[in-house]
């Protein structure tokens, strides 16, 4: 599905990946855990398109597609999501009105007519159920005023409405309670099936405990350093990424 | 408004620029260059004026004479050679129209163009049509039908040939000659414009909408709209303005005179998409306009709702003077600035009478290098008791190289009244942008979403026709103007 190779990129001529390989099959499940400043939400918001990141070298292929040569809402449009880190406020914009924009203009991409206001307006309803979102925060401007949980629970409803083929999600779970965190899990448990995947990008192992990777990756100064399966988390929670620096000295 | 709708609206952003922006081949009345009291005479003499309006024009030149440009607003205007302007310019036509038959086909053409339907049996929409290209009013649908209703909706040179007792005891009772500078000069040469009369008790069963159409060259445009709507009457009235492409800035000054006796309700939308010149700054209308209406009877109602999209320069201030008690209104308000436009513009309203009350709904958006100021007076007389004022200025930046203001006077004679005021300022920021692209919005999309919800609050309070083609203008107006 996603097949990174010798990926480097940069903001404001300072190298923040430092080639970067990773492969990504359909189904799975990969963890990217790794210190502050690693990169790993420059990762993500390389593979989203965002042009505040130069791209110096590698590929990146998405579905037999350069990737790289796409648009941002082409990206979107091809089924990559990016769960933001910090979802955006969008002041005078209803989540009615935005997700009924975004849905229709996938749609469109993929040759489709404009959904039906009755049949729009079901989809909206038959996702909340699935996510467990209040139809008082869906009545609202995007994001405004909602709390850290509300913006990370809308994430989680717009990548439902969405139905992305990856979905990255970035830091999902910082500043979430444990209740947040167990919704927003059960949702993109909810949602994950044999055909798409997810990479997920945290900091702690807490998350894993609910989304249970197949592959999990350390980040480390703009590298992968380490790839195991699920109990590297573990190992991450209990030692601290110090012993990753030192294995790297040797 | 349907998806459909909406979505033909976004792909137009894609398209253009100024979509209005050409000019019609029309044999053209015009008189030479400059102006003196022989070019007033001419005027008058042309529109075989009665001796009343010909005086009322003298002595509005003989003020002008006397007076300067204002200077006091946040506009930077070179010089105007008032000299080198042609005052009047009309389309030739045969004398009298008795069907549309005869209206000149080019002229047709050039409301086709625009969109305008000139052509009543093509008329779906509940509209009466007056259309004023330069100087004179070209036609004014659905007469007739509104004459049964003892209601008065025709170009201003009828009213002084048909109506001109009305005109002699309503012309400049609102805005005198002497209000400012620009009412001044319009006072003097003004050629054209609307007139509504709307007779005690009736409802005005359809819109009245004026469409202004600057056409040829060199011309100054400069009409004058009067409506008077009698005791328990209504009426809905629209305006809108476009003009061609040229690279030299022509002057459109203007006056609008609204009388509302008791109980009478009048609303007034405007969009306003004058050529607002190039990106780089050359050409586009000058406007300066002065709009004014005065609630004189009890519990009278005056709405204005206006779009502002267009012109190189705007200097207006629709005002309302609360005479009545218990009168109220309402002043709704998008002004657009792109590339190096400029404006100034807001609103006044002076409460006079006992428990009147006012709302003003300020939406300014800037983009490129243009300067949008808000600027508006709020003034409680002494002996006025129970006033309430409601007021919000909102700004919108996109970019770092545009400027917004907000300039609020308030001036409150009387400790009973309750004014609020709030503002606030806000920039469309390429996060935004980037959260829309990430869902699959494209950016032009992205903008037209994220403007139309902030302008939402406005574009509600005009008619349906009005509210589309303002939603399509804010989007064409911002085209590239993010990223």
């Amino acid at each position: 599905m996603l097949s990174i190779k010798n990926l480097h990129a940069s903001i404001n001529g300072k190298e923040i990946l430092k080639g970067i390989n990773l492969e990504i099959k359909p189904g799975e499940v990969h963890a990217i855990m790794g210190p502050n400043g690693a990169g790993k939400s420059t990762l993500a918001s390389v593979l989203a398109g965002r042009e505040l990141f130069e791209v110096t070298e590698g590929e990146v292929v998405f579905e037999q597609k350069d990737l790289l040569d796409l648009s941002p809402e082409a990206r979107a449009k091809e089924g990559i999501f990016l769960g933001f880190q910090y979802p955006i406020e969008i002041p005078g914009v209803s989540t009615v009105n935005f997700m009924k924009t975004a849905v229709n203009e996938h749609r469109k991409y993929k040759g489709l007519e404009p959904l039906k206001a009755a049949d729009f307006l079901k989809l909206m309803r038959d996702k909340k159920n699935l996510v467990e979102i209040d139809s008082k925060l869906t009545n609202r401007s995007v994001n405004e005023g909602f709390s850290g949980g509300e913006k990370k629970k809308n994430e989680i409803f717009q990548m439902a409405m969405l139905e992305p083929k990856l979905a990255v999600l970035d830091e999902t779970d910082s500043g979430l309670d444990i209740d947040a965190l167990r919704v927003v899990a059960n949702g993109v448990n909810k949602l994950k099936n044999a055909e798409n995947s997810t990479v997920v990008i945290t900091h702690y192992q807490r998350l894993l405990d609910y989304i249970v990777p197949d592959v999990v990756h350390v980040l480390f100064d703009g590298r992968i350093v380490k790839t195991a399966g699920k109990e590297l988390a573990l190992e991450l929670e209990e030692k601290g990424y110090d012993w990753i620096k030192e294995e790297l000295v040797k | 408004m349907a998806k459909e709708e909406q979505d033909k609206i976004l792909n137009e952003v894609t398209q253009s620029d100024y979509k209005y922006g050409f000019s019609s081949d029309i044999d053209t009345d015009s008189i030479a260059k400059g102006l003196s009291e022989d070019v007033i005479r001419l005027i008058s003499s042309k529109k075989n004026e009665p001796e009343f309006m010909l005086e009322f024009r003298l002595k509005a030149y003989r003020h002008w004479l006397t007076m300067k440009m204002p200077e006091w607003a946040h506009l930077d205007i070179p010089p105007i050679d008032y000299q080198d302007i042609i005052y009047y310019a009309a389309p030739v036509q045969k004398a009298k129209l008795e069907s549309m038959d005869d209206v000149d086909p080019e002229i047709r053409a050039t409301f086709d163009k625009l969109g305008i339907p000139l052509d009543e049996q093509k008329l779906l929409s509940n509209v009466a049509v007056d259309v004023v290209m330069d100087s004179s009013s070209v036609k004014t649908t659905f007469k007739e039908a509104l004459a049964e209703k003892g209601i008065i909706f025709c170009s201003f040179s009828d009213a002084v040939q048909d109506h001109p007792d009305l005109i002699q005891e309503y012309m400049g009772t609102v805005v005198p000659y002497r209000d400012n500078f620009f009412a001044a000069l319009n006072s003097a040469v003004f050629s054209d414009g609307s007139f509504v009369y709307i007779p005690k008790g009736v409802r005005c069963p359809m819109e009245l909408s004026t469409y202004f159409r600057i056409n040829a060259e060199n011309t100054g445009q400069f009409e004058r709209t009067l409506i008077i709507c009698e005791d328990e009457s209504y009426v809905s009235y629209l305006e809108g303005c476009t003009a061609p492409m040229r690279d030299e800035n022509q002057l459109h000054a203007a006056i609008v005179e609204i009388i509302v006796k008791d109980n009478a309700e009048v609303k007034y939308s405007t969009v306003q998409n004058w050529y607002p010149g190039n990106k780089d700054g050359l050409g586009g209308i000058y406007n300066f306009v002065t709009k004014r209406g005065i609630c004189e009877g009890v519990n009278a109602k005056l709405m204005w709702a206006q779009v502002e999209t267009g012109s190189a320069v705007t200097w207006k201030y629709p005002s309302t003077i609360l005479k009545g008690d218990g009168s109220s209104s309402e002043f709704y308000s998008v002004a657009v600035t792109n590339n190096h436009q400029q404006a100034d513009t807001g609103t006044k309203m002076i409460h006079i009478g006992n428990n009147t009350k006012s709302t003003i709904i300020s939406k300014g958006i800037s983009a490129g290098k243009s300067n949008n100021s808000y600027r508006g007076l709020v003034k409680v007389v002494k002996n006025c008791e129970g006033a309430r004022n409601f007021s919000q200025c909102d700004s919108l930046l996109l970019g770092d190289k545009c400027g917004a203001h907000t300039y609020p006077y308030l001036e409150v004679h009387n400790k009973s009244a309750k004014v609020e005021h709030e503002a606030t300022t806000s920039k469309i920021g390429e996060d935004q942008i980037f959260y829309c692209n990430q869902r699959g919005i494209s950016t032009e999309d992205a903008i037209g979403l994220i403007v139309n919800g902030y302008a939402k609050e406005v574009i509600n309070k005009m008619p349906m026709e009005f509210a589309v083609e303002a939603q399509k203008l804010l989007a064409i107006s911002l085209e590239g103007s993010v990223g």
